[in-house]
């Protein structure tokens, strides 16, 4: 950010045209209505601006905007808001909740919009039903490991890059940016994360291949899209995840699709 | 009421294998035929759920978030202890024990602690096996760092993302059961109450955040893994929806509250910027690994930017008045220096709330490129806050309230005192005495979860009403499941239609907040906590006339939700206070500035008094607005005798 942008951010207080997606619930059809954010610090979150807004209409005693959030710290994952057609906002590799309003310009009109994707439902205003991620995870996104089966943590080793490129994928909160930007609704990057996770490190070899093909099979069974290279969720994930790991899943699901099922569970190693 | 720890006597070291020995088991045949029900999918929820389900039993698991995946210990950022010695550097289980111990400034009980290390080891192994992508070495072995309270090397780490990292272990292996169906997950949906019958836990109302349903929940036991009440506070490091309604809810139904005043302050935060902040961000403890802590020497000096202040004129005041320890003092010392020196007028940035944590020396020593790997993601955030490049200028911190030792009473096998009711990680009081050293909350939440309910709770089942009580479950409609019920609609009833709605449920958990900081945070006084106890119920009075709450209870409203938490932390603030005034001693993150030592090297430190306060506060819910009886467990000290705390 510029010097003279943090000048300007100091004390000054914005106001800004807000154009927020209002649905009262499922059935409703949902519409934009219109508000004024005043009295607004650049150095506010988003959801903090919004908190202003809210705490005007109820104190006026009326509904205010349904939002998810919870840490406010960029890591749970809950928030998650399309403003002015970018899933996150502006500021590349943020969640919602970390971006600030030194990010606009005193008198920007903002749009304001939950994800959209078949495979999220509208709640309520901006909040949607992500459960189909968790659906996701069920069918193979672990490593099955009995509490208290485990040997001695040192005794797997694993090569320090190879630990890295599992992190890189396992950082993923799981907030559905990269579903909201895709043309087709597609959830690959999410779900393209948790393979990749597993699939680089010794402990999740065993279930390689019958993992990636029920995670694959269940992203598909809840009506997500495919993906068609658009790049789109790279370019909004606030974890910075690469389509490199969507490639990593392909190569394993082509692999996995050409064996035979009973070797699905025991081959090892991918090219 | 007589509290009986249950802890095992004999040889602190067979303890656990003794006690888990004698524990009765539940017939395989007869697992599936019970049913738990499991509050909260955090470290210990998630973790027990999952295990619980694994055995075999039938586990109802409950959050509030739209996944179990974004319960708050997701935020854990620093580490998660573990006597392994793989450093070498003279570790042990009994170290381990050791220092938790004295960390807790002597008011945790013994046998829990030495579990609790025990169990460390075994934690490490799980998650390792489960896949978490844990720091490692080039050797592939897995890596350790320093951490606050200890000088040994025993913190296990994922990036500055341990948290998540457990928490997505524990959750996938929680997908896997509900997979398998062994649980099943009630995501969005509040618990409100808990129904006691016939003197044991027998069930939960809850509220379904989506379409607002209360539905009633019955099984053979209820394990309540809910977290903190950090966010009586209104401003900590806690998510927005952390709250205590939970363990409230069951104190009033008759679990006992111990040691609420035990509040942790950390003392790296990032400072408050304004009136409308939300919440208040941590940066990790093991910055203070690599990052040295100083204020201008001077007052003169305080407007002055950080580099234009020569070395001679810092007081690098941590490494000043505690040489062997040095940035590395816990948490509960770290941030009362911070308090003692802002105080003297020496604090920097906006309000004078803030110290320097400085980076230079060690990006000299050890180059930039080296620090962005240990800590990149903790500036990348810093700046993304702060707007400021924490490469170049010192960070800017300041204590902000991040963790409750206190909670939930509960007996070695974490057991309140509500036969059936068990209470798990943060929710409970039992491990870190009177302050938790760091990267031990992760290793609480885990132990609770992984390794001791599943053994204790089976003990439960086997004995209880002759290891029959899924016979006799009561079903939703028993008389007092309906009255439970019943009141819990007339409570919501009641928030969204006061005489005179005028005021957001924020602006008292604000104004909430900045009474309860001002005068039970990190000093308290006697004359500030009488005045507390005298606006609180006034502010509650306040509250109940003049909430408002729009909309209806039958409909997704946060509104509501955010009111109900901040009713129950209006009445837990007063049993907070009362704690904090009737404990006249200083100990841990209790700091009563009455009690401190007078003169010689340790001045101003914490002055424990344990002739008259060695046991832990358990109180007894009287009603709203009455006096709370206070029952005592008298803490006895076997191994670690106990001293004057020294960090010198």
């Amino acid at each position: 950010m510029a010097g003279n942008e943090q000048v300007s951010s100091q004390k000054s207080s914005m106001k800004l045209k807000l154009h927020v997606w209002r649905q009262q619930n499922a059935a409703d059809a949902g519409r934009f209505e219109e508000y004024a954010a005043e009295g607004i610090s650049p150095d506010m979150s988003f959801l903090e601006m919004l908190d202003v807004v809210n705490e005007g209409l109820i104190t006026s005693g009326k509904s205010p905007i349904a939002f998810d959030h919870d840490c406010r710290e960029g890591i749970c994952g809950s928030c998650g808001l399309m403003i002015n057609g970018i899933a996150h906002g502006p500021q590349g590799a943020t969640t919602t909740c970390q971006l600030h309003m030194r990010s606009f310009a005193d008198g920007d009109e903002l749009w304001i919009e939950p994800w959209r994707a078949r495979a999220f439902p509208i709640v309520r205003d901006l909040v949607v039903n992500r459960s189909a991620l968790d659906r996701i995870v069920a069918k193979g996104g672990y490593v099955s490991v009995r509490t208290g089966s485990a040997r001695d943590a040192n005794e797997i080793l694993v090569p320090k890059q190879q630990s890295d490129a599992a992190m890189d994928n396992a950082a993923c909160i799981g907030c559905g940016a990269c579903v909201a930007a895709c043309p087709n609704a597609s959830a690959s990057l999410f779900t393209a994360a948790k393979i990749t996770h597993l699939a680089v490190l010794p402990q999740g070899q065993p279930e390689r291949y019958r993992r990636v093909v029920r995670m694959v099979e269940q992203m598909d069974a809840e009506g997500f899209g495919h993906c068609t290279n658009h790049r789109e969720c790279e370019a909004v994930c606030p974890k910075g995840i690469r389509i490199s790991s969507i490639a990593q899943m392909n190569r394993d699901y082509l692999r996995a699709a050409l064996t035979k099922p009973e070797d699905k569970e025991t081959s090892g190693g991918a090219g | 009421m007589e509290l009986k720890s249950n802890a095992p006597d004999g040889p602190i070291e067979t303890r656990w294998d003794r006690h888990r020995f004698s524990m009765k088991l539940v017939n395989p045949a007869n697992k599936r035929k019970y049913k738990v029900i499991v509050v909260g999918t955090g470290l210990a929820g998630a973790s027990a759920s999952a295990t619980l389900a694994e055995l075999g039993y039938h586990v109802d698991a409950f959050c509030y978030q739209d996944s179990p995946r974004r319960a708050h210990s997701i935020a854990a950022q620093g580490g998660i202890n573990a006597a392994k010695n793989y450093q070498n550097d003279g570790d042990s289980v009994y170290r381990l024990f050791y220092d938790t111990v004295k960390g807790g400034d002597f008011r945790a009980r013994e046998s829990n602690v030495y579990r609790l290390a025990q169990i460390s080891v075994q934690i490490i192994d799980q998650c390792v096996a489960q896949g978490v992508p844990f720091a490692r070495e080039y050797g592939g072995l897995l890596a350790n760092r320093s951490f606050g309270g200890a000088q040994v090397s025993r913190t296990f780490y994922a990036r500055g993302q341990t948290g998540q990292q457990l928490l997505l272990g524990a959750y996938q292996a929680l997908e896997k059961m509900m997979d398998a169906g062994g649980v099943q997950m009630h995501p969005r949906c509040e618990m409100l109450d808990v129904i006691v019958i016939d003197g044991r836990a027998r069930g939960i109302v809850t509220r379904s955040l989506v379409d607002g349903k209360l539905e009633v929940h019955m099984a053979d036991a209820v394990c309540l893994a809910t977290g903190g009440y950090g966010n009586v506070f209104y401003l900590s490091t806690n998510a927005k929806g952390c709250n205590v309604t939970a363990t409230w809810r069951a104190h009033r139904r008759g679990a006992l509250f111990a040691n609420p005043c035990y509040t942790q302050i950390h003392p790296t935060c990032i400072p408050v910027k304004g009136d409308y902040q939300s919440k208040l961000t941590l940066m990790s403890e093991s910055l203070r690994n690599d990052g040295r802590v100083w204020v201008p020497k001077r007052r003169e000096d305080v407007g002055k930017k950080p580099g234009d202040i020569a070395e001679a004129d810092r007081d690098y005041y941590l490494e000043r008045m505690y040489p062997s320890f040095g940035n590395l003092a816990p948490r509960d010392i770290a941030s009362r220096g911070a308090k003692t020196v802002c105080d003297e007028g020496r604090g920097v940035g906006p309000g004078g709330l803030g110290v320097y944590l400085d980076f230079a020396d060690s990006i000299k020593r050890l180059g930039k490129a080296k620090i962005e790997e240990r800590y990149g993601n903790l500036f990348e955030m810093y700046q993304r806050i702060t707007d400021e490049n924490p490469y170049e200028v010192p960070m800017r911190i300041y204590p902000a309230v991040h963790y409750t030792m206190g909670g939930l009473w509960v007996d070695y096998n974490l057991q309140s005192t509500i036969p059936g009711l068990f209470v798990l990680g943060e929710a409970n009081f039992s491990d870190h005495g009177a302050n938790r050293l760091g990267a031990s909350a992760l290793m609480q939440g885990l132990a609770d979860g992984y390794f001791v309910i599943p053994a204790t709770l089976g003990n439960y089942l086997a004995s209880e009403a002759g290891g029959k009580l899924f016979d006799k479950r009561p079903d939703a409609a028993h008389p007092e499941a309906v009255k439970v019920r019943d009141e819990v609609a007339a409570r919501l009833e009641k928030l969204l239609h006061s005489k005179n709605p005028k005021r957001t449920p924020a602006s008292f958990h604000r104004e909430l907040g900045k009474l309860v900081w001002d005068k039970c945070g990190m000093g308290r006084t006697r004359q500030g906590l009488e005045e507390a106890l005298t606006r609180i119920p006034q502010l509650r009075d306040e509250f109940w006339e003049t909430i408002s709450v729009p909309g209806s209870g039958e409909e997704l409203n946060q509104t509501l939700e955010h009111a109900g938490r901040v009713a129950d932390f209006l009445e837990f603030a007063e049993l907070l206070c009362k704690d904090a005034l009737s404990r006249e001693e200083s100990c841990g993150g209790h700091f009563r500035e009455e009690h401190q030592v007078e003169s010689g090297p340790e001045k101003g430190e914490a002055k424990r008094n344990d002739e008259a306060f060695q046991y832990a506060a358990a109180w007894e819910w009287k009603g709203v607005g009455q006096e709370p009886a206070l029952h005592k467990e008298p803490l006895v000290f076997d191994y670690v005798k106990p001293s004057q705390r020294s960090y010198k």
